[in-house]
């Protein structure tokens, strides 16, 4: 792999981990703790929103983020030929 | 059949599971030992880092610990999910790409530096056996309480299961045997939950269930009850909760990083063939995780309304058979002050009357809702499966530690794999012994130290791991000072603000809180000391020579997925 292919493909995932390290962030500390008191307002169901995220919607975003990663990342390794054979 | 027999039965056959798999798949290489051989599918390394990672305490204490926390609770829930994020994203795949065995391997060769790898190695056996120690504590009470044995003799039987299966079968059995308990104790833990939340909302999913109304013919949702429940008798209410915002948001991250840094757990993505397979496995494993982790809050308020149902202001001669039960192991503590015959239970202390562990929630959930004796059994069987497979995960980690960091990388570098393999053996045989001893003789520290555990981790392995794979400017020197600065504040708070130990002992401790540094409990300092770790290693690296050009194309080489196979075979 040239360097400047494997520039290009460091940098690429560090964007993707910066993006999804953001939602990370925002669905587990924002909606669950920093935010919570507004997000309590609105309701669905029994549930008041900043508690959900806090002991449920949470979780659930961490499991796809990290889906969403691995799929990101399997199309960036084909795309610059460095996936396993 | 009574309980009793039930919970001889279906307990005996999972023990004689776990035997048969470990037989099955004895070790017969130190890489079939240290990571069953790399060749373990990301599903199945999912469902053992699962079993591997939810311990005697997520499956025993976590849901009634938050049925008390309410909202606070969510650190926990937060805490010890989303560390696999970090995991999937920053660590496994270079880590599998590394393609050694353990962590002070990483930290030792990419810091080109014995130092490093001894530091590290004190960090691994220093986070992993105080974890362990609290885990054969918990395989004791199981025993005791549900087979009527003494702790202690629940706490032998239970070494002599893990060392036949951790000794015997390295990484390769205990493996296969965490994929067996993984099933045993997600069905355990499903079982009475889901009858529960039919019973109490109608739904039978208890995710959706606490969000229900109740099933009582008032209409009214679970939590708007359960709120009002709890205010009435003084307490906050149950979704606002009473810890600092800056407390709930640093001790949810200490336990995230936490998560990320310990060994234990970081090693299970060695097993896997693949960099692809790594970040796919931390995703399988956080799904099986989550399976636990959103039932446990539905479970807590589902216990805290049964709860608060059946005991509050009612008459202590009209309380139902378990709540006598429980009472004899002195788990629930009644103390009429007024002389009313009335249990009044209050936040205000002077006027509370009644003491409840937080263990009941789950281990007499199945008695509240009156299900039938072989679910109480199966909850028995369920927490022997989730202490058993942290305890030999850990064990596992101890036992390479000592035979391959110490032995075969400091001491004797041209021991044989025959050797290295028996010592392998015998490091984990006396970490088993050890283990039990604290098991037995738990020093007072033990279950508080077990949560400290992460904050060391977060404080020591995850910033020196991070900056070794996204920093190809960071050194020995940055590395080593980091990992000294951010252990050594973190024990220093914890002895301070946990154990009093500079104040006159354990006494001490609850005057101290107002000193807390920026409000932070000490359970949440590993974040602050983790920051420090950061600080320390990025200033010091600044003034030192930056590392070898080998060490820097080791970083460029693991940034790559390509090449995994062949990195194994140095």
């Amino acid at each position: 792999m040239s360097d400047k292919n494997f520039q290009q493909y460091w940098k690429r995932n560090l964007t993707y981990l910066v993006v999804l390290l953001s939602v990370w962030f925002l669905c587990s500390y924002g909606a669950g703790i920093l935010f919570k008191d507004a997000l309590n307002n609105i309701r669905i169901g029994g549930f008041k929103l900043g508690f959900w995220f806090a002991q449920q919607g949470a979780i659930y975003c961490f499991v796809i983020i990290i889906f969403v990663y691995v799929n990101l990342m399997n199309k960036l390794d084909q795309e610059y030929d460095v996936h396993e054979k | 059949m009574d309980v009793k027999m039930w919970t001889y039965i279906i307990v005996g056959l999972t023990f004689a599971l776990y035997i048969g798999i470990a037989i099955w798949s004895k070790a017969g290489s130190t890489k079939e030992f240290y990571v069953a051989g790399g060749g373990v599918s990301p599903l199945a390394n999912g469902m053992a880092t699962a079993a591997d990672w939810m311990s005697a305490a997520s499956f025993i204490s976590m849901a009634g610990l938050i049925s008390f926390m309410g909202y606070d609770g969510a650190v926990y829930l937060m805490g010890w999910t989303g560390g696999y994020v970090l995991l999937a994203l920053l660590l496994a795949p270079y880590l599998r790409k590394f393609g050694k065995f353990t962590v002070p391997d990483f930290i030792g060769d990419r810091y080109y530096s014995n130092t490093a790898r001894t530091v590290a190695v004190i960090c691994a056996l220093i986070v992993s056996f105080t974890y362990v120690a609290g885990q054969m504590r918990g395989v004791g009470v199981v025993f005791s309480r549900f087979l009527e044995v003494s702790i202690e003799m629940g706490v032998v039987i239970g070494m002599i299961i893990v060392l036949f299966y951790a000794v015997l079968g390295g990484m390769k059995g205990i493996t296969y045997t965490q994929v067996a308990q993984y099933c045993v104790l997600i069905f355990a833990y499903m079982v009475p939950a889901i009858f529960i939340s039919i019973a109490l909302t109608g739904n039978f999913l208890p995710q959706l269930g606490f969000g229900s109304t109740l099933n009582d013919g008032s209409g009214m949702y679970l939590l708007d009850k359960l709120d009002g429940l709890n205010k009435e008798l003084g307490f906050a209410a149950y979704t606002d909760g009473s810890k600092k915002m800056i407390d709930v948001f640093a001790i949810t991250f200490a336990l995230m990083v936490g998560t990320a840094g310990l060994p234990h757990v970081i090693v299970r993505f060695f097993t896997v063939p693949k960099v692809s397979d790594a970040r796919k496995s931390a995703g399988y494993a956080l799904i099986f995780i989550a399976i636990l982790y959103t039932t446990a809050p539905a479970i807590a308020a589902f216990a805290r309304t049964n709860l608060l149902n059946t005991v509050s202001n009612k008459e202590y001669a009209l309380m139902p058979d378990w709540f006598k039960k429980w009472e004899a192991t002195k788990l629930i503590k009644f103390e009429d002050k007024n002389g009313d015959g009335i249990i009044q239970y209050v936040k205000d202390k002077e006027a509370n009357e009644l003491t409840v562990d937080q263990d009941i929630m789950v281990l007499a959930n199945p008695e509240i809702a009156n299900l039938p004796n072989w679910v109480i059994a199966l909850v028995a069987a369920g927490g022997l499966a989730a202490a058993l497979s942290t305890a030999a995960g850990l064990l596992l980690v101890i036992s390479t530690s000592i035979s391959r960091d110490l032995i075969k990388m400091q001491i004797n570098p041209n021991i044989s794999e025959k050797k290295e393999l028996l010592y392998a053996r015998i490091a984990a045989a006396l970490a088993v012994i050890v283990a039990g001893y604290f098991g037995i003789h738990p020093p007072g520290f033990v279950a508080a130290v077990v949560a400290l555990a992460f904050g060391l981790a977060a404080a020591s392995f995850f910033p020196a791991i991070i900056m070794g794979i996204f920093s190809k400017r960071m050194n020995m020197q940055g590395a080593i000072s980091g990992m000294i600065v951010g252990i050594s504040l973190m024990i220093y708070y914890m002895l301070k603000y946990k154990f009093g130990t500079f104040d006159g002992g354990k006494d001490a401790v609850a005057g101290l809180q107002k000193d807390w540094w920026f409000g932070i409990s000490p359970e949440g300092f590993g974040t602050v000391a983790m920051l420090a770790n950061f600080i320390v290693a990025l200033i010091v690296s600044k003034l030192t020579p930056p590392p070898p050009a080998e060490v820097q194309e080791i970083v460029e080489h693991i940034r790559i997925p390509r090449g995994a196979a062949e990195a194994h075979a140095h």
